[in-house]
């Protein structure tokens, strides 16, 4: 357990330094808040709406895929520390594991899906 | 770590757990609210932490942390306008929504009140990821490769969704 109090250090060292970042800023810039400037920057245009824009649907697909493979990775590290007491057996059953999910990225490639249109 | 201290960070992540959960269901903003259910996420990771459950913790941070919120991000993003929208958090059913947590609230003090908490006698596994590790591939080895196929079913329902839309 105590090996995480370097871990909590580190948390509040990290924290600490983006929180006096912004005091320091916060102390040595000029405060002149004015319309124009919260503006969306538009190079020397006028900007037409906010910079919320919609963003194209195929993103949606890879954070999809991204979540399952994230899950396999998961998966992996029980499996790669307890590798060196198992042995070949464990190696054929994670042979097996990944090569389901392969068929799924390989249908993805089939699907043209991977492609950016 | 001594118990003082344990204790101490116990009281500090449940204390970002619920300022976080209670930003998250009043911001008027759900991109911000999104922002801080990550900060929610992240607290639970850190009481998985103190609970000896360092591998759950991991999968924590990796899964929800890092890809569950990506997913609700993007699906903020993706969907018009919705990200600036300002949006009412509140809506004319907020009495029987009072009434209905407090039922719950009174339902869950009353069970914890009557549960028997089992303490573990056997001291636990030093290395917790490796006990897992070994049971995965030796006692649940059945269940692991029918996560394999689930999470294939997941794939290819999300790309023919995905595809129909698309078309």
């Amino acid at each position: 357990m105590s090996e995480y109090l370097a871990v909590l250090v580190f948390l509040g060292v990290g924290i600490g330094m983006v929180l006096f970042t912004f005091f320091l800023a916060r102390l040595i810039r000029p405060a002149h808040p004015y319309k124009a400037k919260n503006q969306s920057y538009e190079s020397a245009e006028k900007p037409i709406g906010d910079a919320w824009v919609q963003f194209n649907n195929r993103f949606y697909i890879f954070a999809l895929m991204f979540v399952v493979f994230d899950v396999e990775a998961v998966f992996l590290f029980p499996w790669a520390v307890a590798f060196g007491q198992l042995g070949l057996y464990a190696l054929i059953e994670m042979v097996i594991f990944i090569a389901v999910l392969l068929f799924g990225l390989l249908y993805a490639w089939k699907k043209g899906v991977l492609k950016w249109v | 770590m001594q118990t003082d201290t344990v204790q101490l960070v116990f009281y500090l992540f449940s204390f970002l757990i619920i300022i976080s959960a209670i930003y998250v269901v009043t911001l008027k903003n759900i991109f911000h609210s999104a922002i801080f259910l990550v900060l929610t996420l992240f607290g639970v990771a850190g009481i998985y932490i103190l609970l000896h459950a360092e591998f759950l913790a991991a999968v924590q941070v990796l899964i929800y942390v890092g890809a569950v919120s990506v997913l609700m991000i993007f699906a903020i993003m993706l969907t018009t306008r919705l990200a600036s929208r300002e949006i009412k958090q509140s809506n004319e059913q907020v009495m029987a929504g009072i009434f209905i947590c407090a039922g719950f609230l009174l339902a869950s003090l009353g069970s914890f009140a009557n549960t028997v908490w089992r303490v573990v006698d056997k001291p636990l596994p030093e290395n917790n990821t490796l006990t897992l590790g070994q049971l995965l591939m030796n006692e649940y080895v059945l269940p692991f490769e029918v996560v394999s196929i689930v999470l294939l079913a997941a794939l290819i329902g999300a790309i023919v969704l995905a595809r129909k839309e698309g078309a």
